[in-house]
């Protein structure tokens, strides 16, 4: 047992530190919210360059054969940051899907350009209907020669427009939420018959509507097995909520620091209102829960690599409750403490409350995930 | 980073249940599961048979006699003793004075304390609390005045646990007057003994006898007992809270009482709330974990110390609040009898609901004990937010 970070990675936490000090600050983000793509190449070349897009993947992938714990350091600080590039979706989500579950072919060719930062991708895996239930997708994928026609609807698929290949959780068998008989494919992103409907979320980043209309795809673009795809997306969104959780532990130490700074300047009564019992407690409350976030994200993150699937569910479903929880009270409590000023754009303060409620919504709420522990902890 | 264990921490836990099967009386462990009270000899015989092993000071640097134990093996042992069903290592002793004597006591007090606290042969109960003095600690009034080479101290400790099973008392007293209430306070251990002492019970909501009033009239302690400097006790003191706090989140207990809620409870409707503490109580590991192994790198534990005493404490409420809740209206009958003697009495309700009530109203004392929530929260809010 070692709780300690190595000298690379504590050189990865000063340089992703340095990354968001220097080309995050308020107004630059703002000015990088209102970009076109809503992201800045150069970053994410400049990520490139950095090793960032490949520091988790494996040498014979074409990475530089770190885990878990340099992606939270890394997510850490674009959450304190509320940084705008698509780290998520390409590299945790697509990039890590495909590195667990493609052939050699398809590594070979997505992987290393991905990791040069020329590459992006995209997770379609929601649907209208489906709420949280991964299982839950009408979107069909039927026979055609060697290959498959895809139809139907996904939604909400964060970096959809910048992405070259978008990863579709498909049926290809079974009835409507039935987790068995789902097929991932690699779709190109400029595909015929796919088309999209952009938009941006509450939280500054990018999202599209899909629509599959006889998208055709050869045998080659299917990711794992026919029929069996669920797993594989299941375990890439466990995964993908251990890195989103170290982002929400990097906003709630900046929300907090905010707060604690306001409460410590802002004066009423003819003192600082941080003189105030009842702002000092809640403020602690605050502080602890950021703590308590910390040490669940930690945990997930130690934990996500571990050979038993239930163990990798338990542990993101865990550290996502946690999340929810510290996440919200935090965002609540900093507006609450900056007054009026807490409700306005002007100030980082609703920015980092918006992105925690996204936080909490994306991959499974609170409550869904305190239910899905309960039951994994229930059949242990 | 890792959590995994290395094989000789496999081989360690070993050892340490198999100590524990072979040395904890069946009756004492009984006690744990079915939680009833236990007497002074389940806590004797249980330390003593550790203190003869070398383990019950296991937080000790080797130099003082401790097991020099690394953060994980203490980790391991506090949840193998857990586990195994053993009673909590009453903390007077082995975690309290004893770190204040090594840090604070000159080499003969440490000759002549550290084996009895070591042993167990010496038990110990300690004097901080009075009428007056609660929350605000600093507070105090009883009065140590010099007399030759004696101290003659007068007045009155308060909610003194095990005072009635306690050999000596590690008092805080005032020595000298001063403007801030912090300076002029010293330690001095004092032995129960000493004419003077008297012991008053006090009895709780639960029926139960761990605290007491301790009356000091005229007590005569030798100066040889000062710890540290006279009037700058409140060192000692604050060092001491800081250990103490660190004990008192009481992860390993909290996690057996996570895993005997599963088992008394059928109720599909509890098991989203159980998940809930249970997650809780990963938490406060994870974040004891931290704390100690920034704590290895050297140095007492900080403020954030409380932080961990905060939710320790909350979380055994909530504990022992859903075992209540679990009984429903079984939690209700109320069977004394069951909880403080061995009887062949029978549970009126389930095997596990007579300690149910009196458990969820004795534990409310843990966010009012060591320093209470909101005391713990001003802390945390000076020392780390800087409010």
């Amino acid at each position: 047992m070692d709780l300690s970070l190595s000298d690379e990675q504590k050189q990865l936490q000063e340089q992703a530190e340095r990354f968001v000090r220097d080309k995050y600050a308020f107004d630059a983000r703002r000015k990088i919210a209102a970009t076109e793509r809503g992201w800045l190449p150069e970053n994410w070349q400049q990520f490139a360059e950095l090793g960032w897009l490949g520091m988790s993947f494996s040498e014979e992938d074409g990475g530089y054969g770190g885990g878990p714990i340099e992606t939270m350091i890394v997510m850490e600080q674009f959450g304190k940051g509320l940084v705008l590039e698509p780290f998520l979706p390409t590299v945790v989500l697509g990039g890590g899907m495909i590195a667990r579950a493609g052939t050699k072919a398809q590594k070979d060719a997505l992987l290393p350009p991905m990791i040069e930062g020329k590459k992006q991708f995209a997770l379609a895996w929601l649907e209208r209907q489906s709420r949280y239930n991964l299982a839950d997708v009408s979107l069909k994928a039927t026979k055609e020669g060697a290959g498959w026609s895809l139809s139907g609807h996904k939604g909400v698929v964060y970096n959809a427009a910048s992405a070259d290949h978008i990863i579709v959780l498909a049926r290809t068998a079974g009835s409507a939420r039935e987790p068995k008989g789902l097929t991932l494919f690699i779709v190109d992103g400029k595909a015929k018959g796919l088309s999209r409907r952009d938009y941006p979320t509450q939280d500054s980043l990018r999202a599209s509507e899909l629509t599959f209309d006889k998208v055709s795809v050869g045998a080659d673009a299917v990711l794992g097995k026919v029929d069996e795809g669920f797993s594989v997306v299941e375990d890439g969104v466990d995964r993908a909520i251990v890195a989103l959780c170290a982002e929400a532990t990097g906003c709630m130490d900046a929300i907090n620091a905010a707060t604690l700074e306001y409460i410590k300047t802002r004066k009423q009564f003819g003192v600082a209102i941080g003189k105030f019992q009842v702002l000092q407690h809640r403020m602690v409350d605050c502080f602890t829960n950021a703590q308590e976030a910390r040490s669940m994200t930690l945990m997930a993150s130690l934990k996500i690599d571990d050979k038993d699937a239930t163990v990798r569910a338990k542990a993101a479903s865990g550290a996502k409750v946690q999340i929810g929880k510290s996440g919200k009270f935090c965002g609540q409590s900093a507006v609450q403490m900056h007054g009026g000023m807490g409700v306005t754009d002007e100030l980082s303060v609703s920015h980092y409350f918006k992105r925690l409620t996204m936080i909490d919504l994306m991959f499974g709420n609170q409550q869904h995930h305190l239910t899905r522990y309960s039951n994994l902890a229930m059949a242990a | 980073m890792d959590l995994a264990l290395k094989p000789e921490h496999k081989a360690f836990s070993d050892e340490v249940r198999d100590f524990t099967r072979k040395n904890l009386s069946p009756a004492t462990k009984e006690k744990t599961f079915s939680g009833k009270h236990y007497d002074r000899a389940d806590h004797m015989v249980w330390q003593q048979a550790l203190g003869k092993k070398g383990w019950l000071a296991y937080t000790w640097p080797k130099k003082f006699g401790g097991p020099g134990w690394d953060v994980t093996q203490r980790f391991l042992f506090e949840n193998v003793l857990a586990e195994e069903g053993a009673p909590r290592i009453l903390p007077f002793g082995p975690k309290m004075v004893g770190p204040v004597i090594y840090t604070f006591g000159n080499e003969e007090q440490k000759a002549r304390f550290l084996p009895g606290i070591r042993e167990s042969t010496v038990s110990w109960c300690q004097g901080y609390s009075e009428p007056g003095a609660g929350s605000d600690l600093a507070n105090l009034r009883a009065k140590a005045e010099r007399d030759g080479d004696h101290y003659v101290v007068n007045g009155q400790k308060t909610w003194t646990s095990y005072a009635h099973w306690g050999d000596w008392i590690f008092c805080l007293v005032r020595t000298g007057a001063s403007a801030k209430p912090q300076e002029g306070i010293s330690f001095l251990l004092i032995d129960m003994k000493t004419p003077g002492v008297t012991v008053r019970p006090i009895i709780m909501l639960d029926g139960a006898h761990a605290v007491n009033d301790v009356f000091l009239d005229n007590v005569r302690v030798p100066v040889a007992n000062l710890i540290g400097k006279e009037n700058e006790g409140w060192t000692c003191a604050k060092f001491l809270l800081a250990n103490e706090r660190l004990g008192i989140a009481e992860v390993p207990s909290s996690k057996r009482g996570v895993s005997m809620l599963r088992t008394i409870s059928e109720d599909p409707s509890m098991a989203e709330k159980i998940a809930d503490v249970d997650l809780q109580v990963q938490a406060l590991e994870m974040s004891e974990l931290r704390a100690l192994s920034t704590m290895a790198l050297g140095g007492a534990p900080g403020p954030e110390a409380s932080i961990l005493k905060v939710r320790g404490s909350e979380i055994q409420q909530r504990i022992a609040e859903l075992a209540m809740e679990a009984c429903g209206e079984y939690a209700a009958p109320n069977q004394p009898g069951m909880l403080f003697q061995d009887t062949n009495e029978t549970p009126i309700g389930p095997d596990h609901a007579p300690p149910a009530a009196p458990r969820y109203f004795n534990m409310r004392k843990t966010t009012i004990y060591g320093g209470s929530t909101e005391v713990q929260k001003n802390i945390v809010s000076k020392a780390i937010l800087g409010l």
